[in-house]
């Protein structure tokens, strides 16, 4: 019975990343766009350089990028290369791979984002159950407000703002990058490089925190709101127990459990998250890479980094929905 | 152990009034409500829905919340290290009371359990949060021996919430009620959401415990029928007053409330069992209660003094209550009532 | 003790419905401020583009480059030598546009959706379910970057565009909500009784269901704006916005582009980023004010 429910799940895992995989290889072939000939014509503009065989250049390099071929032979290929983890190469940067592009940068955003996610989880999370908590002061139930009030504004306005303020008024942080480039020639794993990085990624980070506390302190708030009144938050009361045990294991340990189910899909979603943050502050993530593939029309970079997203999500996805009975026992495996 | 009528009560109310401040206006639940509980004793507590009966158990936990609060009163419980006022105590002595002093066994038990924990846990977090001392091995055999006397398995100790049956749950809310030996057991309809079969398990479980510990036990209810077989005393309740409170045989064959009348008379007949239905008439709203006695309106036998003046409640010679004008001349109407003879339910008869 | 009778209930004057939408908005500031804040903003655009020739000042040349605000300039200008007090009052306009246009095709597009699903479930709620499925693990702003840099050229995005784009997923929010409430409100005694005499399904859908629905369509429209406005920015923020149009992002966008913290041109990032920041908390507060409106119990908790 568990057995199948977990391979029903996998096969719907599966079925999603293959259908959003297809979705982004058809989507941009619908388009009148050939890559190739963008890239020239990007070329010409920025540099005054034209080839002068022009259609022929256009014409080898979709050879070499393969896409000459029938539309159904594309999709095959496309299919068998993403099964072996192949991306393909780089357009700007050929011709170094998609994959290694990705791999260069994905630490970066893994570390800023992992970080600033479970950072506003918790911080969020335990505002919003103390809103909804009756005996709580005043001053605590009106911070959810003003925060999903923040919520509502994209981090990219408050990195702004951060950066104009702290950082170059105030000269208190860097104004961006990943660590300070005289000083060290690249990544190292020294104490003074950790903390060089650290230093680097307060604002980026405090942008991402200040937008989205308010998410979490909502959602919190809202499933709080409700258990408090249900019985056996009462019940324990009527029992005796001390506050705090209550608070927890009574309060927040029921109410946090649509939080669980959303800190999945946040983790998920970190590759994606801090996009426009990571290229405002000019961090080496997945943000500037995508930056930088836009500017380029590297549509390969593109697919690479919405692939990998997609398989990130559907991954956490399934993975919540496995590991959920173990924090629910009401919930068991295919019941919900 | 059974209920010592002549013993210094178990517990004292008196004065109590309890007013929720809503947007519409003040409505006072529980207005100078006043009775005593002898040891061992089962008082039943009925009335129309809204009356303020839950109120009444809410505050003598302590447990009103805004925009409900206590007005005035007392409620002085006698324990083994004297005499304490439920009222008096800070907030911190008063959580100590509950489930030690005075337990509330939930109305909604299907929901009175945290579906995350373990129905021990449960148990041992009572244990814990009043005799920090005691070992896990002994609170845990506590808790299994709760768990045997209200006749369930030891084995439910290990089980979660969702995995018992409505009954089950009523009967591991009971033996959390009972885990610290409590003076006074409150009950707030305790089987109203169970089918009929186990409602009346569930009574005798309750009544079971409750005499093995030796507590006094206030159960709020609908059903007249079970009131009857087990209770010794019923108080009637009518728009947040306590209006008639009498001995258990006594209130059925001779009632002195109109009110009471009525919700005798209102049964089905014959076997005297049934579920209470309402009584013609609308319940007054607590907002705008009707001058005078509240019950006027719907009063077969109301009076023009009943409109002007609340009837002044007054204990017969044999200690019944009562609230009602017709009563005011009590001396001459009602002693020496046959009534008193039937008192003796439960306990020696009297002299 | 009370001796007083009962009064009999008095017959007040019936208060107009204006002292009505007054007295509840007391009642509700979120709803209060922010329509307070969208009714500035909306003001600001139309009286701004009515009193400056924004077709000409909005737009490069039209005035010396890096202008720091002064009495002539009260915004200051941008480097392409646009004056930003015009370029606000016609961004306002045309990122409120792009907002509006996604919005509205995002409500019509989902309350059919949504109700197609809910009400006769079948394939077409499989076929939504499949879809929101694969939707959702596409983060939004990669998928319409993919739509925005492959199938439309680049160079010749409008604010149509922009609007078409954010359009892509400002349907699936108001669909299942619908789909959700049509569930929930289809177990209702109402429509049983309205099956009964003889209604049609369609009968139904408009006479019956939509009147109960309309605050959560309200919060969902403005729920669907708010995801409008910010996907058409983060495309701006890309490069991938209307290159000729001074929308609030593209501002933003050119800004950033052309360094201006760095140049302390702060004029040129304060303004548009405190519209857009003004903008959201706007729509926020009325989507917070209007989710009470629809679920009065939220507010009770505080
Ligand atoms: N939380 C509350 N807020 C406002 N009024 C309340 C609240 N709880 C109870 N009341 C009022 O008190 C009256 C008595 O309620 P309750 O004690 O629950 O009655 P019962 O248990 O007899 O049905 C009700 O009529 C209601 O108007
Ligand atoms: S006081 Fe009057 S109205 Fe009230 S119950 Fe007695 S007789 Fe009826
Ligand atoms: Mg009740």
């Amino acid at each position: 019975m568990q057995l199948r429910y977990l391979l029903q799940r996998l096969a719907f895992m599966v079925f999603v990343i293959w259908s959003a995989i297809t979705l982004l290889f058809f989507l941009p072939r619908l388009s009148p766009i050939n890559p190739v000939r963008e890239r020239f014509a990007e070329l010409q503009r920025s540099t005054g350089w034209a080839p002068r065989d022009m259609e022929r250049l256009v014409k080898v390099y979709e050879v070499k990028f393969g896409l000459n071929k029938p539309l159904l032979e594309q999709y095959a290929d496309y299919m068998a290369s993403v099964l072996r983890g192949d991306l393909g190469f780089s357009i700007m940067r050929y011709p170094r791979t998609v994959s290694e592009l990705i791999a260069q940068a994905l630490p970066w955003t893994i570390g800023l984002l992992l970080v600033t996610t479970l950072l506003t989880f918790a911080i969020g999370t335990a505002i919003g159950a103390l809103a909804a908590w009756p005996r709580s002061p005043q001053w605590v139930k009106g911070m959810v407000t003003p925060l999903v009030v923040l919520a509502a504004v994209p981090p990219y306005l408050l990195g702004l703002l951060l950066i104009y303020f702290v950082a170059f008024r105030a000269k208190l942080l860097p104004l961006g990058g990943a660590y300070t480039l005289g000083r060290f020639t690249g990544p190292e794993l020294s104490l003074p490089f950790i903390l060089d990085v650290a230093r680097h990624a307060v604002l980026p980070a405090l942008s991402l925190i200040l937008a989205s506390v308010g998410f979490w302190a909502l959602g919190m708030r809202g499933m709080g709101v409700t258990v408090q009144g249900e019985d056996y938050v009462l019940f324990a009361e009527h029992k005796g127990l001390k506050l705090g045990r209550i608070f927890y294991a009574y309060y927040v340990r029921n109410a946090i459990l649509p939080q669980v189910t959303a800190l999945a899909l946040a983790l998920g979603s970190i590759v994606s998250a801090g996009i426009l943050v990571e290229y405002l502050y000019g961090f080496p993530g997945l943000g500037s890479l995508l930056n930088s593939a836009i500017l380029a029309n590297d549509f390969f970079v593109i697919y690479g980094i919405g692939l990998i997203t997609i398989v990130a999500v559907a991954v956490s996805m399934t993975l919540v929905d496995l590991l959920y009975p173990l924090l629910d026992p009401r919930i068991r495996y295919g019941t919900r | 152990m059974t209920m010592n009528q002549n013993a210094a009560p178990t517990l004292r109310v008196s004065n109590l009034r309890v007013t929720y401040y809503t947007d519409a206006g003040r409505v006072t639940a529980v207005n100078e409500v006043s009775f005593a509980l002898a040891p061992g004793e089962r008082l039943g507590l009925v009335g129309e829905s809204g009356c303020g009966k839950s109120t009444l158990a809410l505050a003598l936990m302590r447990m009103i919340k805004p925009p409900g609060r206590i007005e005035s009163g007392s409620a002085i419980v006698r324990t083994d290290k004297g005499e304490v006022d439920l009222f008096a105590l800070d907030e911190e002595d008063m959580r100590r009371a509950r489930l030690s002093v005075i337990s509330y066994i939930p109305q909604g038990a299907m929901n009175a359990l945290n579906p995350v924990l373990r129905v021990g846990q449960q148990m041992i977090d009572a244990l814990q949060a009043h005799v920090p001392e005691m070992s896990y091995q002994a609170m845990r055999e506590r808790a299994e021996q709760a768990l045997e006397s209200v006749e369930l398995k030891r084995s439910v100790f290990n089980l979660y919430p969702h995995e018992l049956s409505g009954g089950m749950k009523q009967r591991v809310c009971i033996a959390i009620g009972i885990l610290l030996s409590p003076r006074v057991i409150i009950a707030d309809e305790p089987t109203s959401a169970l089918d009929v079969v186990v409602q009346r398990q569930v009574m005798e479980t309750i009544c079971k415990v409750q005499a093995q510990i030796g507590a006094s036990l206030i159960l709020i209810g609908h059903d007249m029928g079970l009131m009857a077989q087990v209770m010794h005393r019923v108080a009637v309740m009518y728009a947040g007053r306590l209006v008639e409170v009498s001995p258990v045989r006594a209130l059925f064959t001779r009632p002195l409330h109109p009110y009471t009348q009525a919700l005798i008379q209102s049964l089905p007949r014959l076997d005297n069992r049934g579920v209470f239905r309402g009584l013609p008439g609308l319940a007054p709203s607590l907002l705008r209660l009707p001058s005078g006695c509240a019950f006027h309106p719907r009063c077969a036998q109301a009076m023009a003094v009943c409109a002007q003046v609340v009837p002044k409640p007054i204990t017969t010679a044999d200690g019944r209550f009562v609230a009602c004008h017709l009563h005011d001349s009590v001396d001459s109407d009602l002693t020496p009532a046959p009534v008193l003879q039937e008192q003796s339910h439960a306990n020696a008869p009297a002299a | 003790m009370n001796l007083t009778l009962p009064q009999p209930a008095s017959l007040p004057t019936q208060p107009s419905q204006t002292v009505l939408v007054l007295r509840y908005l007391r009642r509700n500031p979120s709803l209060a401020v922010g329509l307070v804040l969208l009714a500035f903003l909306v003001g600001f655009g139309v009286i701004g583009s009515l009193v400056i020739d924004v077709d000409t000042r909005a737009y490069p040349l039209a005035a010396p480059p890096v202008q720091p605000p002064s009495p002539e300039y009260p915004l200051g200008t941008d480097r392409d030598g646009r004056d930003l007090l015009a370029v606000m009052a016609r961004g306002v306009l045309l990122t409120g546009a792009v907002g509006l246009i996604a919005g509205t095709v995002g409500i019509i597009v989902g309350v059919v959706v949504g109700f197609l699903a809910g009400y006769f479930g079948g394939a077409v709620d499989s076929v939504l379910r499949w879809l929101t499925e694969v939707l959702i693990t596409i983060p939004p702003l990669v998928l319409q970057v993919l739509i925005a840099s492959t199938i439309v050229d680049k160079n010749k995005v409008t604010v149509l565009t922009m609007a078409g784009v954010a359009s892509v997923l400002s349907w699936m929010g108001t669909a299942r909500m619908v789909r959700a409430q049509v569930l929930s409100l289809r177990e209702r005694a109402f429509v049983n009784m309205a099956k009964l005499s003889g209604m049609s399904d369609l009968e139904i859908i408009f006479k019956e269901l939509m009147p109960n629905m309309l605050p959560y369509l309200a919060a969902s429209f403005v729920g669907a704006v708010m995801g409008a406005i910010g996907a058409s920015f983060g495309l701006e923020a890309l490069g991938l916005g209307p290159v000729r149009e001074p929308t609030i992002g593209m501002t933003i966008r050119w800004a950033v582009y052309h360094s201006a913290i760095f140049n302390q041109w702060w004029w040129w990032v304060l303004w548009p980023v405190l519209a857009l920041i003004l903008i959201f908390a706007s729509l926020a507060l009325i989507n917070r004010g209007l989710d009470e409106l629809a679920n009065p119990r939220v507010r009770r908790s505080e």
